[in-house]
């Protein structure tokens, strides 16, 4: 439908691995399809473990390689089409992503201000220096910083928290529709997570920004996102509103998945128990170890 | 600047004592400068004349002081080497960096074009172009030959490192920053290259004048320049070692020996001081 | 299986210490990171004054984000310690010793390691040849303390993998045949082979999907019980923690500041940091907003003058900003380093 803002369509990359002989196919993605749709901002989570091709699907939607089948559009136009200077920086001011690693998605020997300098001078067309403080410093208000407190820090003088909501003001510096979120509080402090969970639940009802946010945990998921899409080995096998696939999973492995998050509830309850039962309920679910 | 140097001054034996060495090296060099004598002279002093107050290296069968020709073949030895390793850094930067970025066909192309360079011998190729250009030879035209065979195998280091460095996070930040890609390799990626490119730009020029003087000993280049290698060949063509005039020799090798260990040490120091990690221990980061 | 007080004897190994004391008495310790580069000299206070005592029989979690010292303290107990980390002060003394840890010799030390003292790390190519089959591994760790012939310390090995729900195939494998969980099951197996009276857990299963974890920690669990060993568990992850620790003690800045049964922590916590760390839990089926703490972890070259959390802390008066508070116990079991604490 043209009035979506991301369609991905029967999409499926195939990976290749092994030498000139005997190469073993295996994909990565399989046949998956789901739309984001325009109009209103909303918080779609994207499920899964390793080997769930969740990271494979975010690359492609932010087109760093092709399907290998299926198709990608992005406010109607296929991502195929985006080539040439001028449609990647048109394409890049309307998604944008945030990476896993808040320490290494900056340059460990350059200054952080760096890249907000140049999205604000490349994407958002500040030119004079006032100009362009002025748009990093709106951005990273937003996030709950300021300039001065970024202005010509390294990454290392700054906490996981405050790295990943500068990469967050970043992205925000040229106003995208939607933000492609890979992991992005994995690998930040407990203590620091939640700001950046409560911050995306900013985005979407203040900014009107829709954020695709990938993880595998399930309990921030079902803390901030409005649909959810679990994957497995590359196939979507559950999909809908968050808070009923959550807490009413039908798929075996959604189920699974479920019966083995943590929960500090349990405690003091002994409820570890060692694989026996839960060998049916692997096998039901199409988990091979 | 001042400041790192002082630092490595003071804190790496290896570095001062390489810049002991190359200080010296270049103090000879500077010094054909002041050479009383001009270098194409011969017979300005008695033959044959052992280290003496008059003449500190001595004289040699031609006639010439031994001391100030070495100022001049000293200086035109590390002229030559650096010429041939900038020139060849070039070349491995301008290839690796690409190829290891862009990667696809340009990637192959490029990496064919290098291993095809890498299995060259260098020193029949350079037989070969002497006997080809024989009267039209000259230092220029060695240099580049000597560049052009030079870089290969530097590149692929350079190329090795491109690679990871382009599926790091912070490559795709610059991307989706708006940064065109020479600005990410140049401004992103350099800092990470520049300990390869220093390391083997100091084994390149050794490498070049060492290959020089192999070449400029047979008399495969032109012998009328003064050179280490060119004042080596004139010694055997005059006997030295066999007529006792050890000195015309001795200094020479001593001296180019000299400089190899001391560029070796100030490459070896000066990494340690430029590789990315110790940079950010000594900025307080994580590496 | 292990023969332990006969081979003690015969390779010259430390005695044990006296029955009834604890698996594990760190006192005061103090290790530092003392870092000189180019004229920068840095002092990183990464543990600075623990002291917590194990029981036998017990899992002990060790809970702290990053950089909060627990992955240095961690070394510093298994005498791991290679400049620029350096023990300043205290001692660390376990049960099967009869003198400090750091009064071993290098040979007293490696006969004390795997047999008595082993190690289950985050990532298991830490302990796996990648190179070779995992049968390997077992004989490069664990034969030479278990006396046994070839045929007998295989038959050996087997038995433990079947009791640990592993089968004997594993053995024939090449690590990267295995999968994630199946490594880690193996390098868990791997620890306990000698049975160990102490066994060191550094992040087990974060690494792991959300799927095998709880499997994993199951059989970690299970192997603890079956041994009788001691653990000391390290995660930054709280509800890791909640499933698997018997005691758990809270790490902030290079100082441990809450130490109670986890049940209590989870209900009654004391310390505000440990307070806001239970409260910030996001669970499936609660959507009430959860709060975030302002500030950031310091930074352990640099830290607050006082007690180190203050600056985050909302409870925070003139005192918390000119010294720390000591551990004291202000419950049955439950120690807390907070004025604000004290007070109630």
């Amino acid at each position: 439908m043209s009035g979506d803002l991301l369609e991905v369509e029967h999409v499926t990359k195939c990976f290749a691995i092994g030498g000139l002989f005997g190469r073993a196919r295996f994909n990565a993605v399989d046949e998956v399809s789901f739309t984001v749709q325009a109009g209103r901002a909303e918080i779609l989570a994207i499920i899964g473990e390793s080997g769930s091709g969740k990271t494979t699907l975010a690359r492609m939607i932010l087109n760093t390689f092709a399907p290998t089948s299926g198709a990608i559009r992005f406010r109607g136009k296929d991502l195929l089409e985006v080539r040439g200077r001028k449609r990647r920086l048109d394409f890049i001011r309307q998604i944008q992503p945030i990476l896993q690693n808040p320490y290494e998605a900056f340059n460990p020997l350059k200054r952080v201000d760096r890249y907000l300098y140049a999205s604000a001078v490349r994407l958002s067309g500040a030119q004079s220096q006032m100009a362009r403080d002025e748009a990093v410093d709106a951005a990273l208000r937003k996030v709950g910083l300021s300039l001065a407190e970024v202005k010509g820090r390294f990454p290392h003088e700054l906490s996981g928290g405050q790295l990943q909501r500068t990469a967050i003001a970043r992205a925000l510096i040229p106003s995208p529709a939607l933000i492609v979120a890979d992991e992005p509080v994995s690998m930040v402090d407990a203590s620091l997570r939640m700001s950046i969970v409560n911050l995306f639940q900013r985005l979407r009802d203040e900014l009107q920004v829709s954020i695709l946010y990938i993880t595998h945990d399930l309990a921030t998921a079902y803390y901030i996102s409005d649909r959810v899409i679990i994957m497995q080995k590359g196939k979507v096998v559950e999909t809908g509103p968050a808070r009923e696939v959550l807490i009413h999973p039908q798929h075996p492995y959604s189920i699974l998945l479920k019966e083995s998050v943590l929960s500090p509830d349990d405690v003091g309850r002994g409820r570890l128990t060692l694989g026996h039962d839960r060998g049916a309920m692997e096998s039901a679910a199409g988990v091979k170890e | 600047m001042f400041r790192i140097l002082r630092d490595l001054l003071s804190y790496n034996r290896e570095f001062a004592l390489g810049a002991i060495l190359i200080l010296l090296v270049l103090a000879m060099s500077l010094a054909s400068f002041f050479s009383p004598y001009p270098s194409g002279l011969q017979y300005v002093g008695p033959f044959d004349v052992p280290p003496s107050w008059g003449h500190p290296f001595g004289t040699n069968s031609r006639g010439q002081d031994v001391f100030w020709q070495l100022t001049f073949a000293i200086r035109n030895s590390l002229l030559f080497g650096i010429t041939v390793a900038l020139l060849s850094r070039l070349v491995a930067l301008v290839v690796g960096l690409t190829s290891g970025y862009i990667g696809g066909i340009v990637d192959r192309i490029l990496m064919s074009i290098n291993d095809t360079f890498v299995v060259f011998p260098p020193f029949p190729i350079l037989v070969l172009v002497y006997f080809i250009f024989k009267d039209h030879m000259s230092w220029a035209l060695l240099a580049v030959a000597m560049a052009s065979l030079g870089w290969p195998y530097d590149a692929r280091l350079i190329r090795s490192v491109a690679l990871s460095l382009r599926t790091r996070e912070f490559t795709t930040q610059s991307l989706f920053s708006g940064m065109s890609t020479r600005q990410i390799l140049l401004e992103e990626h350099l800092p990470y290259v520049l300990p390869i490119i220093f390391a083997t730009t100091m084994n390149n020029i050794n490498w070049s004048i060492g290959l020089e003087v192999t070449l400029s000993v047979i008399g495969f280049t032109n012998i009328d320049t003064p050179t280490i290698g060119t004042m080596i060949y004139w010694a055997n063509q005059h006997t030295a070692l066999v007529a006792g005039v050890w000195w015309w020799i001795a200094f020479p090798v001593g001296l180019v020996i000299m400089t190899f260990i001391g560029l070796y040490l100030l490459s070896v120091s000066m990494n340690e001081y430029i590789d990315p990690r110790s940079r950010l221990s000594r900025m307080g980061g994580a590496a | 299986m292990c023969q332990s007080d006969l081979d003690r004897q015969s390779a010259g190994e430390p005695h044990p210490a006296p029955e009834g004391a604890p698996a594990l008495s760190v006192d005061n310790l103090r290790a530092y990171y003392l870092m000189h580069y180019f004229g920068v000299e840095r002092e990183v206070r990464a543990v600075d004054d623990i002291s917590l005592v194990v029981r036998r029989n017990e899992i002990y979690g060790l809970a702290g984000e990053s950089s909060c010292g627990k992955t240095t303290f961690l070394k510093t107990i298994a005498a791991a310690v290679r400049p620029p980390l350096t023990v300043i002060g205290g001692s660390v003394r376990y049960g099967f010793l009869d003198r400090d840890l750091f009064a071993l010799s290098p040979a007293e030390l490696s006969a004390v390691r795997w047999k008595h003292l082993s190690y289950i790390p985050q990532g298991s190519m830490n302990v796996l040849n990648p190179v070779r089959r995992v049968r390997q591994s077992f004989i490069d760790f664990a034969y030479r303390h278990i006396r046994l012939r070839r045929g007998a310390f295989f038959a050996a090995v087997e038995q433990h993998l079947q009791r640990l729900h592993l089968t004997a195939s594993v053995l024939e494998a090449y690590p990267h045949e295995l999968s994630g969980g199946m490594k880690q099951r193996v390098t868990i197996a791997l620890a306990t082979i000698c049975r160990p009276e102490f066994i060191i857990a550094d992040e087990p299963t974060t690494a792991l999907d959300v799927i095998v974890q709880k499997d994993v920690l199951a059989m970690i669990r299970e192997a603890q019980q079956q041994i009788g060993s001691s653990m000391l568990f390290v995660t930054h992850d709280m509800t890791v923690h909640a499933n698997i620790a018997d005691r758990l003690g809270i790490m902030y800045a290079g100082r441990l500041v809450e130490e109670a049964p986890t049940a209590e922590i989870f209900t009654k916590p004391m310390h505000p940091y440990s307070a806001h760390l239970v409260a910030s839990l996001p669970r499936i089926g609660e959507q009430s907003r959860k709060k975030s703490l302002s500030g950031a972890p310091p930074n352990l070259a640099d830290p607050p003058s006082g007690c180190r959390f203050h600056p985050r802390c909302s409870l925070a008066t003139d005192v918390c900003r000119e010294a720390s508070p000591a551990l004291t116990t202000l419950a049955p079991g439950h120690r807390v380093a907070c004025y604000a604490a004290s007070r109630w």
